[in-house]
């Protein structure tokens, strides 16, 4: 059986915007943790994650001193906040969808 | 001893508290040393509704709480000799010097220097063929079927550091970049030269940790049982130090709630960044592929390792144009099968209004059934029992197409669902922001003191 631990419990993120461009931080509580996350938490892997909000693309950064990524997601917020119908036009709770992933430990 | 210069931010956003500025005043003067205040209250879209406002009244456009924010700290400011810099001038930057120099002579200071940024409005006729040039195609067509509300390019902090060398006591600036605030007084006070790439690198990053206020002291961080955060009710706004090398240092008064430790400034200093080796402003390109964040503890966390590269030769700029209306409205079903009801309006608003682009959500947990007080059944507990409240939205060039929502929403009252109550609506006009690169030498920076 394969196992999986949620995003949530290895890692904190914060989201910010810019007109129909997210940009989420995930960052790893503890530096042991940060190589799992570069080795499963892929462009396309998210890309498919946020794929009910039809992104055109997904651009991961490592910042491994920080032991963070920082993943840069377009065209996911329906316009942004001019143009979207949500309530959160800002797109700005769209960290703790990230952090609902589920990352396989398998290869551990 | 280390010189080292303090950088207090009291505003993140038009519409933040307004009594977080004395702590900050009051711990600068404590430390004595070199210091100034820093408000940014101009988000993407702010501008263009202080614009709008203009347009209604031609003394305002600027700040709309710019006196709450003000009043408790302008005169221990001008007598402790800590400049004041703010964006608050938004569409009418003389408006609010203006403002400012009458709150000043009421408490009994009638001579302050208050300099005025200009330079960053290129809405007038004469820039419009040309503003055309440098936008998309697609956003050229847009343009040319909307109005123009407000077109303003980012500039950068040299006016500002020029301004405070030539000793403003209050700088005022429409759109500036939101690390220009910092930058300027880093800046005029430790005298670099303005092609010290990694200097001004650091320097709008701290800019950068200072400019949404409470998001790098605990604000916008909190998670129950997990991150948690003491005091949120009482957060302290923050204060970075700043030395000559370029490290910073983020903390915020020491009475205050919040929180600074490694989390919260990770977190700040990634938000809003795309590229991180190539964080692009008007002064510089910043990099923090190499920055490292150390925590001090006691809520201090030093930042050091940022660099700069050569800054970019465009400068970027807003377009806000009319964007028709947005209509929003909302009705709640409580109790057995209300998500079923909800449901059921959701389809007859989508019948009735099928010609409209339509969104409809269904919200709840627990609201409707309580009393005022917070009395009343717990609905997890109860089987079969959902609080829902559906909230249809549309936006649409005509205001009356948009406002059917609201009327189709309210009339559910009677011809909807069993039990369908607290309506409320909402239709308001929607601004569209286009972004366009312009070539620097268009754009005529300068500052200038207010004339007494």
């Amino acid at each position: 059986m394969s196992q999986s631990i949620l995003l949530y419990k290895l890692a904190h993120a914060r989201t910010g915007d810019k007109g129909n461009r997210s940009n989420i931080s995930v960052i790893a509580y503890r530096q042991e943790d940060f190589s799992l996350l570069q080795k499963e938490l892929t462009e396309e892997k998210v890309k498919a994650h946020f794929g009910f909000r039809n992104p055109s693309a997904v651009k991961r950064y490592e910042l491994p001193h920080l032991r963070a990524l920082n993943f840069v997601i377009d065209d996911v917020l329906d316009g942004g906040v001019n143009l979207s119908l949500n309530l959160d036009s800002h797109g700005k709770s769209l960290s703790y969808w990230l952090l609902a992933m589920e990352i396989n430990l398998d290869s551990e | 001893m280390t010189d080292i210069y303090r950088v207090a931010c009291a505003a993140g956003f038009s519409g933040d508290r307004t009594d977080v500025a004395k702590p900050l005043v009051e711990e600068l003067l404590r430390h004595g040393g070199s210091g100034c205040l820093i408000f940014e209250s101009l988000a993407e879209r702010t501008l263009a509704l202080a614009q709008l406002e203009r347009h209604q009244n031609p003394e305002l456009g600027y700040e709309p709480l710019l006196s709450e924010m003000l009043e408790p700290v302008l005169a221990d400011c001008v007598k402790g000799g800590i400049p004041i810099i703010g964006n608050f001038g938004a569409a009418n930057p003389e408006g609010a010097a203006r403002l400012i120099a009458a709150m000043a002579k009421q408490k009994g200071l009638p001579n302050i220097r208050i300099a005025i940024v200009q330079g960053d409005d290129i809405s007038a006729p004469e820039f419009r063929s040309q503003l055309e040039t440098f936008l998309s195609p697609d956003d050229q067509k847009t343009l040319t079927q909307s109005s123009l509300v407000s077109a303003n390019v980012y500039l950068g902090a040299r006016e500002i550091a020029e301004a405070l060398v030539a000793g403003a006591q209050v700088v005022v600036t429409g759109r500036v970049a939101d690390p220009a605030l910092t930058v300027g007084p880093l800046m005029a006070y430790f005298k670099k030269d303005w092609t010290d790439w990694d200097f001004l690198g650091a320097a709008t990053m701290a800019g950068h940790l200072l400019e949404c206020g409470a998001q790098v002291t605990g604000g916008y961080f909190a998670d129950p049982g997990l991150k948690d955060v003491p005091c949120l009710a009482n957060l302290g706004f923050p204060i970075i130090e700043f030395d000559i090398q370029g490290n910073i240092c983020v903390t915020k008064p020491s009475s205050s709630g919040g929180l600074v430790n490694r989390m919260t400034v990770t977190e700040q200093l990634l938000y809003e960044l795309h590229d991180p080796e190539n964080y692009l402003t008007p002064d510089v390109t910043a990099d923090i592929t190499q920055a490292q964040i150390h925590d001090l503890g006691s809520n201090r966390v030093e930042v050091v390792g940022v660099r700069g590269h050569p800054r970019p030769s465009t400068l970027k700029a807003n377009v806000c144009i009319d964007g028709g209306w947005l209509a929003e409205a909302e009705i709640s079903y409580a109790g057995l099968n209300a998500y079923g009801r909800a449901q059921l309006a959701g389809q007859i608003i989508r019948e009735r209004l099928s010609d409209l682009n339509l969104r409809i959500d269904f919200i709840g947990s627990s609201s409707i059934f309580k009393s005022d007080i917070g009395e009343g059944p717990q609905l997890t507990s109860k089987d079969g029992f959902e609080d829902i409240r559906m909230r249809v939205a549309t936006a649409h060039n005509e205001k009356n197409q948009a406002q059917r929502v609201c009327r189709e929403v309210t009339a559910l009252y009677t011809c909807g669902p069993a039990g369908g109550g607290g309506v409320r609506t909402s239709l308001k006009p929607r601004l569209n922001t286009l972004v366009c690169f312009i070539p620097r030498d268009l754009v005529r920076a300068s500052y200038q003191f207010l004339k007494s």
